[in-house]
């Protein structure tokens, strides 16, 4: 791999200190960023590794809110949320494979945003706040299409608080090679209102699917989705699905999300 | 460069490396434990799986500075103390879970943090935990088989057929 200097900060000002200089870029479990910079995709002159940070590890739950630090990794979000927060710790814990939840943190797969991540869609189903050094964000203005972020230069994700639903579940169709979403679906419902976000399918990264929302707030049902279909134009299409299989995968997973929701 | 400090296999070692130094590179070029293998260098294949502090990980995707004082385990370390095979190790021995051999030590280092929190997993279970290790060679029957045997369990009490 090209030279680089790895600083390691063991609190949040030595690493928000650090990333003032805009050649640095935060490292957190590694799991995109590494295999990016071997490929020469990004090539920071500097990384701060987040990991040893404690105050940005851990899940706190109160009555209504699971709170996750920033660098707790998917495997820990996935046993610690598990009785609180059921279909956030069963995505996390489907996320890639065993060793990359080891390592993987729930503020690296936001802060990258990849468009076929996980998380996005449980964010946004649920409304999250994105807690950064500066600031909160609401889920609705935190995803700025594929791989963009409201977080400027700098900034620094802390915790994800995530509301607690009355029921949830996140389905996904995984592509078998990258173990990431081809598509994947979180529904969730509180006080009677549902939400659907979607991932993996979309050119503009995670959305929600508002005619789903309507439709399954009005009856809480696989049968409700109907034949509502998503519009293909603006979804993904590459080696591993046509635009109009995705848009077909939306429907069926927010389907199977819906009847596992109900279990 | 850095110096490194960890415990690998149980022993305290030092060790130089740069920043960009994966964890991988570390093992096998400064401390000549070469089991660990490098397979794809994309963290697709897992041959280079490890423990760090009991978790199984991908050692070419993180760097040696981030083991740092950390327990460190390899395929070098899981021998019994006599030198024999381990009930892991013998189980793909005895079950022709392995072929070329290069993904086995990823496998046994999975299948060992696999059977550490699940001491009786089913098949299912042993399949989906392996899915971040690729082998080339056995179609996976007989790595499957091998676990179910580490864990004292019967690969056709399994799945009959």
């Amino acid at each position: 791999m090209y030279d680089f200097e790895l600083l390691t900060a063991t609190s949040l000002n030595e690493a928000v200190t650090a990333l003032q200089n805009e050649e640095t870029q935060a490292l957190a479990g590694g799991q995109t960023l590494i295999p990016t910079m071997k490929q020469r995709l990004a090539s920071p002159e500097r990384l701060v590794s987040l990991t040893r940070i404690k105050a940005l590890q851990g899940v706190t739950v109160t009555a209504k809110e699971v709170v996750i630090g920033a660098a707790t990794r998917h495997a820990d979000v996935a046993v610690q949320a598990a009785a609180s927060f059921p279909a956030l710790a069963d995505l996390a814990g489907h996320i890639g494979d065993p060793a990359v939840r080891n390592r993987g943190t729930i503020g690296g797969s936001l802060a990258n945003n990849d468009p076929a991540a996980c998380y996005p869609a449980a964010v946004l189903a649920c409304g999250a706040v994105i807690e950064t050094n500066l600031r909160r964000i609401a889920a609705e203005d935190y995803f700025d299409g594929m791989f963009g972020t409201a977080l400027d230069d700098g900034e620094l994700i802390t915790a994800v608080r995530f509301p607690i639903p009355e029921i949830a579940h996140y389905e996904k169709f995984v592509q078998p090679a990258s173990r990431f979403a081809l598509v994947g679906v979180f529904v969730a419902r509180f006080d009677g209102v549902v939400r659907v976000a979607v991932t993996g399918a979309s050119q503009m990264g995670v959305f929600r699917w508002a005619e789903a929302e309507a439709a399954l707030s009005n009856e809480f049902a696989p049968v409700a989705i109907g034949n509502l279909a998503i519009d293909p134009a603006e979804l993904i299409a590459d080696a591993h699905a046509a635009q109009t299989y995705r848009a077909h995968l939306v429907a069926v997973m927010t389907k199977r999300a819906v009847t596992a929701a109900h279990q | 460069m850095l110096q490194l400090n960890m415990t690998v296999n149980g022993q305290p070692v030092s060790g130089q490396a740069e920043g960009r130094t994966l964890l991988v590179q570390f093992l096998r070029d400064e401390l000549g434990l070469t089991g660990t293998h490098i397979g794809c260098d994309t963290s697709q294949c897992g041959a280079c799986i490890v423990h760090i502090n009991g978790d199984a990980v991908k050692a070419c995707t993180m760097f040696a500075a981030e083991a740092a004082g950390a327990k460190v385990n390899t395929i070098e370390g899981q021998a019994n103390a006599d030198g024999s095979l381990n009930r892991i190790q013998q189980a793909f021995q005895d079950n022709h879970g392995l072929q070329c051999g290069f993904c086995t030590p990823g496998m046994v280092m999975s299948a060992t943090a696999l059977l550490r929190h699940t001491p009786k997993p089913d098949e299912s279970t042993i399949r989906t935990y392996l899915e971040g290790n690729i082998c080339r060679c056995t179609g996976y029957h007989n790595i499957i088989k091998a676990v179910l045997a580490a864990s004292e369990q019967d690969a056709f009490a399994q799945n009959p057929r």
